[in-house]
């Protein structure tokens, strides 16, 4: 197996360009230096300390958590509905239409920005806050809480559900107490996927961020000021912390959710 | 059979349930896309737009050299980038797929998977602090006395743009290519050989061609989104490595001219479109039974 091992070597060094970057965030985070370069001055922790007293940053943090939450929720909704229809039975059209709610996954993000900001701004007239950005949000978001809850709709066994409707529970009730509760693991993993999107997402927020900016919008600021550069860096390296905690929850419920419905893991969220 | 009547069926209970997201996108995609057409055929006139029917905005897009120049520059770098990231990943793919323990995929995947979801802007940014003047790349080659003077030419222009670029869309070409690979069926190989082809020729005659429609789908995931990232150049590309973006959010934002960034949308948005099923049509032959 030389090629095999061959090819390993060339994987991993692909990994280590993939982590380049992220491992730099906590070397210059508790670096003691105002400047980011090489070499590194000494150890300090101001620059997290500096974090927790500025407050544009903190009020920027809440709303930006409340879209995001807003937007896990609403993108999580959309696509249970699309993902049960998708396993359920054909209806003219169907491919059409669920293709048509996927689309934003391959749209460039800039056209989904500049076609609701002329929208809301200049068709509607109304002022942009975040509603605006959570109405946009929701929208990418859905295709992929489809992809996820695809996984969890598709392999259940329609006649569990049968089962229970002929015991004498409605439709509805057949739902929430067999369906339910088999497809949860799925439910989590997208809302916590649309909610990790939704609050890193930039391109978009910029366009339709309101007098109160995304946290994004405002660290998109800070990158023009150098002196505030190490704060970036104690706030990217929090940011990613939470993120890949997030993650591994994630991933855990989407293979809890997949050994619920029987399936063999594929692998992967998209 | 009355519309009541079919929302009782099987198929039309499911329609009803793909009604409301189906409309969600209908309301904020479909829609919008449409006042953008309507807006770019429409000018500017100071504060407010003039809404009688004219192409000025395309004949402007279309005699201004600076604009066929940024879109001619975006189309490059997103074809260069697309490039780049899908050989680089296939065979990240492919190792994957075929020497990686079944049990082990997943967490290689997931391995993959995290940098794309860490702060994409401070992720673009840590580029610039590996590239640049004092720079991760340079400090290195100076410090080992390879080099007397830092390197100049790897930040502020289109090197670096498509360097950060292919970084952040990584996995978006490894995912599909995987999906394809793993699809393949083991005893086709085991055919080849056994029919005497070689592991080269196999891979050339057999793997390669069957694992094209997740090729295909990893060149569109990539070329398409490129286009409409303003933040890499922005950060990266200095003043020669501005995109056509950068001048769509220009003129949104900046120059309060939302027709002719429209237009400007517009016509990045149908070259992309037009570029990506000429590709899709010259691989039909791979694509078929699909």
């Amino acid at each position: 197996m030389k090629k095999g091992r061959s090819l390993g070597t060339y994987a991993v060094l692909y990994l280590v360009f993939l982590y380049a970057p992220i491992v730099l965030l906590p070397l210059f985070a508790f670096n003691d230096a105002t400047i980011i370069a090489f070499p590194l001055k000494g150890f300090t922790t101001q620059w997290f300390e500096a974090l927790a007293t500025n407050a544009a940053l903190l009020q920027s943090l809440r709303n930006s958590l409340f879209i995001a939450v807003m937007t896990a929720i609403f993108a999580t909704l959309l696509g249970m509905c699309a993902a049960r229809a998708g396993a359920m039975a054909e209806f003219p059209g169907k491919k059409g239409i669920i293709g048509f709610v996927m689309l934003p996954l391959v749209l460039p993000e800039i056209i989904v920005a500049v076609s609701l900001l002329i929208v809301l701004r200049q068709v509607l007239g109304l002022n942009l806050n975040n509603w605006s950005v959570i109405a946009a949000h929701t929208l990418i978001c859905t295709p992929f809480s489809i992809a996820i809850l695809n996984g969890a709709f598709q392999n259940l066994d329609p006649s569990m559900e049968e089962a229970a409707m002929d015991l004498g529970e409605s439709r509805w009730s057949a739902f929430r107490l067999v369906t339910l509760p088999l497809v949860m693991p799925g439910i989590i993993s997208s809302m916590l996927i649309a909610f990790t999107i939704s609050l890193d997402e930039f391109i978009i927020a910029f366009f339709l961020t309101g007098a109160n900016p995304t946290m994004p919008v405002y660290i998109w600021g800070l990158l023009r000021f150098p002196a505030q550069l190490p704060v970036v860096m104690a706030l990217g390296t929090i940011l990613v912390t939470l993120s890949v905690v997030l993650l591994v929850i994630a991933e855990y419920f989407r293979r809890r959710g997949m050994a619920r419905a029987g399936v063999k893991d594929t692998g992967g969220f998209l | 059979m009355g519309l009541r009547e079919y929302a009782t069926t099987e198929g039309g209970r499911a329609a009803t349930l793909v009604a409301p997201p189906f409309l969600y996108a209908l309301a904020l995609l479909a829609l919008p896309i449409l006042a953008v057409v309507l807006f770019s055929f429409w000018t500017q006139d100071f504060m407010t737009v003039d809404t009688s029917f004219t192409l000025a905005n395309y004949r402007e897009i279309l005699d201004k050299p600076i604009y066929t120049m940024l879109l001619g520059r975006s189309l490059m770098v997103s074809g260069i980038v697309t490039l780049v990231t899908v050989i680089l990943a296939f065979p990240v793919a492919y190792y994957v797929s075929f020497h990686v323990q079944p049990s082990k995929k997943s967490l290689w995947l997931f391995l993959i998977t995290i940098p794309f979801w860490t702060s994409y802007l401070i992720r673009v940014f840590l580029w610039k602090v590996i590239l640049g003047y004092n720079g991760v790349i340079n400090s290195g080659l100076v410090g080992a006395g390879i080099i007397d003077e830092p390197l100049s030419f790897i930040l502020y222009n289109v090197n670096a743009v498509i360097i950060t670029l292919a970084h952040a869309f990584a996995p978006f070409a490894i995912l599909p290519i995987f999906v394809a690979l793993e699809k393949i069926d083991r005893s086709l190989l085991e055919a080849s050989q056994d029919l005497g082809e070689s592991r080269v020729t196999t891979f050339f005659r057999v793997t390669l061609p069957l694992s094209m429609p997740g090729l295909v789908a990893a060149v569109l995931i990539v070329f398409i989104p490129t286009i409409g990232d303003y933040v890499t150049p922005e950060l990266m590309g200095g003043a020669g490595g501005k995109l056509i973006a950068n001048m769509i959010q220009t003129q949104f934002l900046q120059l309060n001219n939302a027709p002719l960034g429209a237009a400007l949308a517009l016509v990045a948005m149908v070259c992309v479109t037009a570029i990506s099923l000429v590709f899709v049509g010259l691989n039909r032959r791979w694509l078929r039974g699909r």
